[in-house]
This record gives structure tokens, C-alpha cells and sequence, in this order.
């Protein structure tokens, strides 16, 4: 595509304006969007890359059809709002939980592959059920030792420590 | 200005003879608080001028993502969850046989003057220097690796090399990584891989970059077009300080992007059989360029940089960098190439800081990083405002090319 100022270079640049409802597009290149006063950044930072992406997503809303009820996490309570304002998630089960939300943006960050290929650990990790048992123990026991009980908190800590093992 | 007479002799007196590791009781060694000042004065092994291509690729490095299992992501972890993490993948790192002396740092205990330094020697992240919570840092003394804890994931395992070696980097890195997993469990899934905070790491969780010194690219005008490129290859090109840092003079660190569906052993593979390379190579053409085309620009920035560094009484670090980046090109042109123009004839001539023989790269090499503002400080003893730094940071850079 050629640029439609100079309408020489390639347009390198895509802007999309929308005032008063109203949506123009321009196409032009860099040196022209230089001279326009455009800022051209030539490194997008990650977060912003990211935060650009998940805007892009649809909401729990839409996802779930239920307005105003918003999935959370059962583990680490996050929800998806919270995750697109924070750029991170709340912990490892947020990959299943959140699944169908999450997987354009892996797609998207990934150049379209969405399955790992590479290193595998050689211990088989614990199963999600494992997991899930070791976060709430340790929710538990922090319960225990803010409540000062500490007599449940040696109890929950061998548990915790069995399960390790 | 005048300063107090700063003890920078002593950097330009430093040669092999001098013990900046004084030897201690083996245990001492491995447990007790890196001193900084063991490490500030002096030039690391990846920025030490030597490796595979150093002329251009400064250094090689892999970082690796992991999390533990059962355990939430930082952002979400409590305070005396972090340090429950904190202690424990200590205790492991601690116990690494790496062949060399390993240092803990409490980062967030750490005076903010150190915090600065690790991140100046590439040691740790600028996220992990100023984050919050218990956090630390494992580092090998001759610090091609170290091991942030609580960054953005709990642990963060980086080997660094000098030149291009980054296949050396992955073997390493790789087992390294297999001990550590021998003794805790990580957050893993058999269809997206490791599990990171943040979904952009997922995957392998691996993050491979090259710190590469591209001074006439730059000069002939061709630095955008190799921006445009590395962006078409989803690669992420940042500053010598990493995300967020400009492209500080000349340096450029080019790092993957894609980090599910691609093997670990593939991304190095295309880095060091195509990417790396590729850049060296029109690198070296726009070099060979300036000097058959394009020699008087060449002369120009060569000479403009020897006279404001020799003669300078005050110098910023931007700029100390933009001129010492001159210099360590005309040095690699003449060494390299065998290249000769009157400028990088005067500037090879130039006796070396230690008296002996001609100026070096690795003299060049040492000048960056002792210049930048942290290393400045921790070696004068104390904290300077930005004009004593300026003044100190010139003095020193006077005294290394004046011979």
C-alpha cells in the first residue's frame, strides 16, 4: 500500500481516527507520520503490547452472557478485568480457568501457536488437583497463623509439607 | 572542580597480580554478603572484549522463566508467601556447583547505589532492582549467571557470555535449570508448558538476547531498516538497560518474542545461524562502507570523539557512551579489518591506561561501564551529585586515553 501523503514509500502506518462517530483511516509511512508530528515508536513495551491486545478481547460479559457476573478465579480470586489492568496473572490455574479468554492473546503473542514444544520438566508435575489442594492448605495456614492457632498451623504445615514430598 | 582525590588510581593500576577476591575460609566465602565493591572496580567477563565475534556481538544471554508449583504468582502471593518462596529457591541456587563462587544479595535490603550497579552490570532487571516484596538475587562471582527470585515470576535463571555463545549459553542455562528442578516442583502444563505470569512468556519461558555494538549502521543512516527487519521477525529490540531503556549509543539487544510452540534449541538455532549472522554481516558492509566511500564522516566521528574525551572536564554518560562508542569501533576497524585512515591511526597509536603496549578494547570495554553513574559512586565511596559525576567521569576517562 502506498502512502497517501507523499505517495511514494510504503505505507508502513495504519491509523484509525474516530471523532464524533465517525471513522477515518490514513495509510501513510514513517518519515511522512515523522513529518505529520504522528509519534512513530519504533519499540512498543511488552505491557503496552499487551495492554493493546486485551482491550481488544471480549469481556467476561460477553463471554459469559451474564451481565455483571464476573468469573474469578477459584484459586487466586483474580478476575479478567482484573488480569487486562494488571498484565499478569494471579497464578498457575488462571490458564485453565480463564482458557478461552486467554487463548487469542497466546495466539496472538505467539505468532499463532497456541501448543508447547520444547523442554519438558522430568518429574511429572502434580496434577491441577494437587495443586489446587496445595494453594487452599496454604490459604488455610495463613489464616491459622494471622488467628495466632498455631497448633492447626504445625497440623496444616506437615500436610502441606506430605504433599510435597 | 575539584573532587577529593578519588581513589581512581587504583582502577588503572589493577592487573592480575592484585587480589580483588581476597581468598577466605571456603565457607565464609559462599555464605557471606557480596561485598560490591569486590566486583564494581572491575570489568566483568561478558563485557570483556573477548568471545566469538566481540567485535559485534558484545554478549550472549538466556534467561529462563520458572514457577513453583502450589503456589500462587507474586502479584498475588502475600509477603510471608514470597519469603516462604524467597528461602527456599535460595536454599537451592545456593547449593548450584557452578564451578565458582556463588554471592547472595538481599535486593531489597540493599542500599539503592548497589541496586543501581547490578542492574548497570546487566546482573539483575530494573523491575527486580525497584520492585517490592522479599526478593534476592544468586550470582556467580565471575557473574555469567545469575538467579533473580521474586521478579515477575519466582525464579528467573539467566547465564550471560561474552561474543556470540549462545549455544554454550543454553547448555548451561539448560542444566542448570534440570538441578534446580531436581529439588522443586514447577508450575508446568503439558499443552502450554511452563506457566508464567504473564502469558507473553509462556511456554518455553525463554528469553534469548544479543547485545550487539552496530555504531555504522547508525552512521550511514541504516539503523531504521534494520529496526523495521527484527520487527518483521517478531524480534524485540531494547536499549543496553533492557525494557523501557533508548537504544543508548549504538547498543542495541535484540531478544525473542515467541516463546510457546518453538523449541528452546530452534530459537538459538535461528539466532546463531541466521539472525546473527545476517546483522554481523551488513554491519561489517556498512563498516567497509564508511571507510571506502564514506571515510571523511568515519575521520570525522573518530577525531571528534579522541578530542572531547581526551579534553573534557565534564562529560554526561550519554555522552561518555555515544564517544566511547566512536572509539571502540575505529579500535575493532583496525584490528578487524586492518583499517586505515588517519584518525584510526592516531587512535591505535594511543598507549594503553596500563602503560603497556597500544590502546585496547578491552581498555575501551572497561571505560563504559566503570563511567556509568552507579559504578562512578561505589567507587569514588560515596554518593556525588550529577556535576561531580560528570567532572569525576571525565577525569577518569582523561586519565585512561591520555596514557
Amino acid at each position: 500500500m502506498q502512502c497517501q501523503i507523499c505517495k511514494k514509500n510504503d505505507a508502513t502506518i495504519h491509523l484509525t481516527e474516530i471523532t464524533d462517530g465517525n471513522r477515518e483511516e490514513m495509510h501513510i509511512c514513517e518519515q511522512c507520520a515523522v513529518e505529520q508530528g504522528i509519534a512513530v515508536k519504533s519499540h512498543i513495551p511488552i505491557n503496552e503490547l499487551l495492554g493493546g491486545l486485551l482491550a481488544a478481547q471480549p469481556s467476561d460479559d460477553d463471554l459469559s452472557g451474564q451481565p455483571g457476573q464476573q468469573v474469578q478465579c477459584p484459586c487466586c480470586g483474580i478476575t479478567l478485568a482484573q488480569f487486562r489492568k494488571e498484565a499478569v496473572l494471579g497464578c498457575p490455574y488462571d490458564y485453565e480457568v480463564f482458557e478461552k479468554s486467554l487463548l487469542p492473546l497466546i495466539k496472538k503473542a505467539h505468532s499463532g501457536k497456541t501448543t508447547h514444544s520444547g523442554k519438558l520438566p522430568s518429574k511429572t508435575p502434580k496434577d491441577t488437583k494437587k495443586q489446587v489442594e496445595l494453594f487452599n492448605l496454604r490459604k488455610q495456614l495463613e489464616a491459622a497463623v494471622q488467628s495466632e492457632d498455631y497448633e492447626l498451623a504445625a497440623k496444616l504445615r506437615d500436610k502441606i509439607n506430605k504433599m510435597e514430598s | 572542580m575539584i573532587l577529593d582525590s578519588p581513589p581512581i588510581g587504583i582502577l588503572w593500576r589493577y592487573s592480575a597480580s592484585i587480589e580483588v577476591y581476597p581468598p577466605q575460609a571456603e565457607s565464609s566465602i559462599e555464605r557471606r554478603e557480596m561485598k560490591l565493591t569486590d566486583i564494581s572496580n572491575d570489568i566483568n567477563e561478558w563485557f570483556g572484549g573477548s568471545g566469538p565475534m566481540s567485535d559485534i556481538v558484545i554478549s550472549s544471554r538466556i534467561r529462563l522463566a520458572r514457577n513453583i508449583a502450589g503456589y500462587k504468582f507474586l502479584s498475588h502471593c502475600s509477603t510471608s508467601e514470597k519469603s516462604e518462596i524467597l528461602n527456599k529457591l535460595k536454599d537451592v541456587l545456593m547449593s548450584l556447583d557452578l564451578g565458582d563462587k556463588v554471592f547472595y544479595i538481599s535486593v531489597d535490603k540493599a542500599p539503592t547505589l548497589n541496586r543501581h550497579l547490578l542492574v548497570e552490570r546487566h546482573l539483575i532487571s530494573h523491575n527486580h532492582a525497584f520492585g517490592k516484596g522479599p526478593r534476592g538475587a544468586v550470582i556467580a562471582q565471575r557473574e555469567f549467571f545469575t538467579a533473580m527470585i521474586n521478579e515477575e515470576d519466582h525464579l528467573r535463571l539467566q547465564v550471560l557470555k561474552a561474543g556470540c555463545q549462545l549455544f554454550q549459553c543454553l547448555e548451561q542455562i539448560n542444566n542448570i535449570d534440570d538441578t534446580v528442578e531436581q529439588k522443586v516442583d514447577y508450575a508446568f502444563s503439558p499443552r502450554y508448558g511452563y506457566l508464567t505470569a504473564c502469558p507473553t512468556n509462556l511456554g518455553t519461558a525463554i528469553r534469548v538476547s544479543v547485545m550487539l555494538h552496530l555504531p555504522a549502521l547508525k552512521m550511514t543512516g541504516q539503523i531504521e531498516k534494520f529496526l523495521r527487519a527484527t520487527r518483521d521477525m517478531s524480534l524485540a529490540v531494547r536499549g543496553l538497560f533492557g525494557e523501557g531503556t533508548e537504544a543508548a549509543s549504538d547498543f542495541y539487544q535484540l531478544s525473542n518474542q515467541v516463546t510457546l510452540g518453538i523449541s528452546e534449541k530452534d530459537i538459538v538455532s535461528q539466532f546463531e545461524n541466521s539472525i546473527i549472522p545476517e546483522i554481523v554481516e551488513y554491519e561489517n558492509a556498512a563498516r567497509k562502507r564508511l571507510l571506502s566511500e564514506d571515510a571523511d564522516l568515519l575521520n570525522d566521528k573518530i577525531s571528534r570523539a579522541m578530542a572531547l574525551l581526551r579534553g573534557a572536564h565534564l562529560i554526561s554518560s550519554q555522552e561518555a557512551l555515544y564517544l566511547l562508542s566512536h572509539l571502540r569501533l575505529g579500535l575493532n576497524m583496525h584490528e578487524h579489518m586492518g583499517a586505515s585512515t588517519p584518525a584510526i591511526d592516531r587512535l591505535s597509536r594511543l598507549s594503553d591506561a596500563d602503560g603497556k603496549g597500544s590502546l585496547s578494547i578491552a581498555t575501551i570495554n572497561r571505560l563504559f561501564l566503570l563511567t556509568l553513574p552507579a559504578h562512578l559512586q561505589l567507587n569514588y565511596g560515596k554518593p556525588l551529585d550529577s556535576t561531580h559525576r560528570d567532572a569525576l567521569r571525565a577525569q577518569i576517562i582523561r586519565s585512561a586515553l591520555n596514557g
